[in-house]
């Protein structure tokens, strides 16, 4: 028979906590978000090319405002797709 | 004086010369307003996230300036609509932090990504050797 203290390992102990979500763009004071880097924009869409939610990238309104805005103009720009499938 | 950038996305199909000579018209009709050109960004041949008029890639350029007389855009837009050699274009006007930003990415303190690296990684890269040389010199 197993010891207690063994089976204490057996599951993942980090699996319950999850961590605090953060703005980064506040964190390190990116102040302008460029429209004409999709690789970098491509962090805030889904693989349908959806914008993801505050709820989920953690980002201010102020920042999620300006990244819903560079998104929309590099879509525009097509450098990112209105509708897609398996972006990622 | 306010700045501005406008990206267009030049017909693939041109010429090379043709496609350098519809970026030239645009840059000359801005300086003959008393528009101040900031910096002409050639992006090149990209490929387009979808087709625009049957076309799946496109040659980017993007010029930043200054104009006095914001009345201007307007024909300049007017002007990129009816060329035919343009897909497509967007006008921005640019507030203080995208005139910092495009001068600091100029610069080249702008790695690949994002802007911390500006901020974070020349001091870190001016500690890093010197801390690595103590490690050597103990």
């Amino acid at each position: 028979m197993a010891n207690k203290d063994d089976i204490k390992f057996l599951s993942n102990p980090k699996i319950g906590q999850n961590r605090k979500k953060y703005c980064r763009f506040r964190r390190f004071g990116i102040k302008h978000i460029d429209y004409k880097d999709a690789d970098f924009l491509l962090q805030f869409i889904n693989e349908q090319g959806k914008i993801l939610p505050r709820r989920i990238t953690g980002n201010s309104l102020k920042y999620q405002r300006k990244v819903a805005s560079a998104i929309k103009r590099a879509r525009q720009l097509a450098l990112l797709p209105y509708v897609a499938d398996l972006l990622k | 004086m306010r700045n501005f950038e406008v990206t267009f996305i030049v017909d693939p199909v041109l010429s090379n010369d043709e496609i350098k000579e519809t970026a030239q018209t645009y840059v000359k009709s801005i300086t003959e307003v008393g528009g101040n050109i900031v910096f002409i960004n050639e992006m090149g041949l990209r490929q387009l996230a979808y087709n625009i008029a049957k076309r799946s890639s496109g040659i980017y350029y993007c010029i930043e300036f200054q104009l006095e007389d914001p009345s201007f855009i307007a024909v300049m837009e007017l002007a990129l609509t009816r060329d035919e050699r343009v897909l497509r274009y967007l006008t921005v006007q640019l507030d203080k932090f995208g005139i910092k930003y495009n001068d600091d990415k100029r610069k080249g303190l702008i790695g690949k990504r994002k802007k911390p690296g500006t901020d974070a990684v020349p001091p870190a890269d001016g500690v890093a050797p010197q801390s690595e040389n103590v490690d050597s010199a103990k």
